[in-house]
């Protein structure tokens, strides 16, 4: 780093001790939108909900308030003690919560479906999880690799490692070969386990399914052809002490990209494979 | 919270209270000592559970491992849950229970004393085999108190000793709920109708068969755990043609209706406390005892909304989404029947009302919270995230909790016969509601940001929130100071309290002197009593 008088070194500093937090701490408030059809109509569908309960908040809440304020004995308020009963009331109260609800349950119905739908998937990718790292299979590629917590997380997160954790990048959540999808491709990932349950993760896709130890899981997504980028998950079923520690990062590249690299592994695995020169067995 | 100076004037206690301790507190069947000592054991349960959470808490402050190993952290976790929940909970409204139904029905005691007695002196002893599991090699159960497998066989040594725990709580609780189901269906006082009972033994009628109708799943399902591990069996193994999800299944089908044990006793209280200081009865009463039926029936079809991310097919997903749905029906019944009892009336805000209310308002933002995540779609983003951690708080804590100590500043002055320090009172009631807020509302923000739970560190994306959860936690728990320095003041003494207490407070149990004898209603209440005393008055 180049010398610079103390004065100004200290002003840097400080605003580089203010600009930190911002950098890392975000107070982020709600779910990512996401970079996938299905994940935008997740996310609408999670305001849409919200929103309702938000109006049902203010007129329960708001109800309970008034009769809080208003009837205050202190305020010298009569009990009406012949208001007990109301089959009026009561038949209102139920009908309105099953029109809402019938009224959220369509939207949700069709998103559950389309979620559903696997047909047409372009590229198939098995997802298995380990104790604690997971492992990517391009089926019918011969692409195969193992994807762990990368190395500089790994010794800040040892406990008292010493290392501040805000200044390693990504803290917990990289890894040392992600997986590569191309961006505008339908793919399917066959997500199971090795030894106990995990389950993947990615937010910005909405995807979540259980990695099951003898079963196949089966989901999918398509990330829109203009929102290349790298999306960050975690494991999100306990399983075992590292259940922290097994982060998923996806890169989403062109297809032209997506191709080159697939190209590039592939000779880098086969070379790998090819019969040694004579060494210890 | 015992009437140990029990010689009290102007009743026939001629048989009071033994003097000897042993026959006191061991071999006592007398349900409001047996009441007292689930009352006691509960709350050493809330603590240890509560000093498990700050541990949890306290590694979470900030990112980065400081204090515990991940293992270790597993554990508290895991421990933390069975704690609170048969250790804290369970056995709190079961303690209530005790002392309450049978002073609310007219009875002399519950209807199988020495299996009270035998129901309660089972839980000290399966806590001491579970706590002794942290001191073994290999640690605590650290598989999450779902208890999964494979991930709970690999647990060790103290796996069978905390299924032989989890099988003797379960006994504990089922013997408990025979006991309530048989002095409500048979030691009714003459004219004590089922339709005049106050609403908490309706909620606990209601609980009981729950707990009888999914103890032994819980049992069936961690026995097959057992032989799993130690047999040979492949029930959960799929490489012996078992499966690992069935296992959810069967856990949920317990573990669903076990929620609404721990919540429909607090609907009970709730249910007597607002029409006492609305000085107004409840709204809707009959509506009331209907909704419970319906919330305790539909508590069995929703189980696998735990298990959306399992891969169950689309119409399992679509059918528990539905049905998770509709409880919002019968729920949104209670809470506008409690708003309605509050309207109109004449409300003052003693210690037990603050806490009513807070209940009323805080229960109700888990019951939202609870809607967004029986919307599968969404569920997929929420599910295992500190968003659900922020739900099912909401619903125990500022929920089933606070009506656990609504209850007790409701009934403490009826036990111990003292008025407690309405100053402290408040003091303990705006603490905790205040922290009990800044613990739990940003853990929503933390998990829809996408923080997994059961994690013991994170991404420093997650750090603010996570500060100011802790923050809320040690505040929230230094709070609970003042409740025990609170119930330690009552019992040894304080104002006389009346034998109404309440203004507004109807119910058998405020015609008894107060403290309430060693026995009472050894001689059944009259009929027209009973009419006055109903929540309906009729």
């Amino acid at each position: 780093m180049l010398r610079k008088p103390g004065s100004l070194s200290a002003v840097a500093a400080f605003v580089a001790a203010l600009a930190a937090p911002a950098a890392h701490a975000e107070w982020g408030l709600n779910m990512t939108r996401g970079v996938t059809q299905i994940s935008r109509d997740v996310y609408s569908l999670h305001m849409t909900i919200f929103w309702w309960c938000v109006a049902i908040a203010v007129f329960v809440f708001g109800w309970m308030v008034v009769s809080l304020v208003k009837f205050r004995k202190s305020k010298g308020a009569i009990p009406d003690t012949a208001m007990v009963h109301s089959t009026k009331a009561e038949i209102i109260w139920t009908v309105i919560p099953v029109v809402i609800l019938v009224i959220l349950a369509v939207p949700s119905a069709r998103t559950l479906i389309q979620i559903d739908d696997s047909s047409k998937t372009q590229l198939s990718i098995k997802v298995t999880g380990f104790q604690w790292k997971w492992q990517y299979d391009y089926l019918d590629k011969g692409v195969s690799y193992f994807s762990t917590l990368k190395r500089d997380s790994d010794a800040a997160r040892q406990m008292n490692s010493g290392i501040d954790v805000n200044g390693v990048d990504n803290y917990l959540l990289d890894v040392d070969n992600p997986l590569v999808v191309p961006v505008g491709t339908k793919v399917r990932v066959l997500i199971t386990a090795q030894d106990v349950i995990h389950a993947w993760w990615v937010p910005a896709f909405a995807v979540k399914k259980d990695a099951i130890p003898g079963f196949v899981n089966e989901a999918w997504f398509e990330v829109d052809a203009d929102k290349t980028g790298t999306y960050r998950g975690q494991c999100t079923e306990l399983c075992g002490r590292d259940h922290g520690f097994m982060p998923i990062v996806v890169k989403a590249v062109s297809k032209e990209d997506f191709e080159a690299w697939l190209k590039a592994k592939q000779d880098e695995q086969k070379q790998a494979s090819l019969p040694a020169p004579a060494t210890a067995g | 919270m015992g009437n140990a100076h029990s010689a009290h004037a102007g009743h026939d206690d001629h048989h009071g209270a033994p003097s000897s301790i042993w026959a006191r507190w061991v071999t006592t069947t007398n349900h409001k000592d047996i009441g007292t000592m689930y009352l006691v054991f509960a709350g050493a349960m809330f603590l240890i559970g509560g000093l498990m959470a700050m541990v949890i808490r306290a590694e979470l402050f900030k990112p980065g491992l400081q204090f515990v190993d991940p293992a270790f952290f597993n554990s508290m976790t895991t421990v933390h849950a069975l704690a609170m929940i048969f250790g804290g909970m369970m056995p709190a409204w079961t303690g209530l229970a005790n002392w309450m139904i049978p002073m609310q029905v007219g009875a002399p005691d519950m209807a199988l004393p020495r299996l009270n007695n035998f129901s309660f002196w089972i839980l000290p002893f399966a806590w001491l085999i579970l706590v002794a599991t942290l001191f073994m090699p290999g640690g605590a159960p650290a598989g999450g108190w779902t208890l999964y497998p494979p991930l709970v066989l690999q647990g060790g040594d103290s796996l069978p000793m905390a299924i032989f725990a989890v099988h003797l709580m379960g006994a504990s609780s089922i013997m408990g709920a025979i006991n309530v189901i048989v002095t409500i269906m048979n030691m009714r006082a003459p004219g004590m109708t089922l339709l005049r009972m106050p609403l908490f033994c309706w909620t606990w009628l209601i609980t009981a068969y729950l707990l009888i109708l999914v103890m032994p799943v819980l049992a069936g399902a961690v026995t097959m755990l057992l032989t799993d591990h130690f047999f040979g069996t492949s029930f959960f193994n799929a490489a012996g043609g078992g499966d690992p999800v069935m296992f959810q299944h069967i856990f949920w089908f317990f573990g669903h209706p076990e929620v609404y044990i721990l919540i429909l006793p607090s609907f009970g209280v709730v249910s007597e406390i607002l029409p006492t200081f609305s000085r107004k009865p409840l709204f809707g009463y009959e509506s009331m005892v209907y909704a419970t039926a319906s919330i305790g029936f539909l508590s069995f079809i929703v189980w696998a909304h735990h298990m959306f991310t399992t891969g169950m097919p689309l119409a399992g997903e679509l059918f528990f989404m539905l049905t998770t749905m509709l409880i919002a029906v019968p729920t949104g019944v209670k809470v506008f029947n409690w708003s309605a009892t509050m309207w109109k009336g004449s409300i003052s805000f003693e210690p037990p009302m603050l806490w009513a209310v807070s209940f009323l308002f805080m229960f109700t933002i888990g019951g939202f919270s609870g809607l967004m995540l029986a919307i599968a779609p969404a569920d997929f983003q929420y599910h295992d995230t500190y968003f659900v951690v922020a739900h099912f708080h909401y619903v125990l804590v500022p929920g089933a909790l606070f009506a656990i100590i609504g209850a007790v500043y409701y009934w403490l002055p009826k036990w111990s016969g003292h008025m407690y320090n309405m100053s402290l009172a408040k003091w303990h009631f705006w603490l905790s509601t205040i922290f009990v807020n800044v613990l739990f509302f940003p853990q929503h923000f933390l998990g829809l940001a996408g923080m997994p739970r059961r994690i013991p560190d994170y991404s420093t994306q997650f750090a603010d929130w996570n500060m100011v959860s802790s923050i809320g936690a040690f505040g929230f728990a230094l709070s609970q100071v003042l409740f025990l320095v609170l119930i330690w003041k009552t019992v040894k003494g304080g104002a006389k309290a009346t034998d109404q207490v309440w203004e507004g407070a109807r119910g058998l149990e405020w015609n008894l002197p107060s403290p309430a004898p060693y026995h009472t209603w050894e001689k059944a209440p009259a009929e027209a009593a009973i009419i006055q005393a109903s929540p309906t008055g009729h």
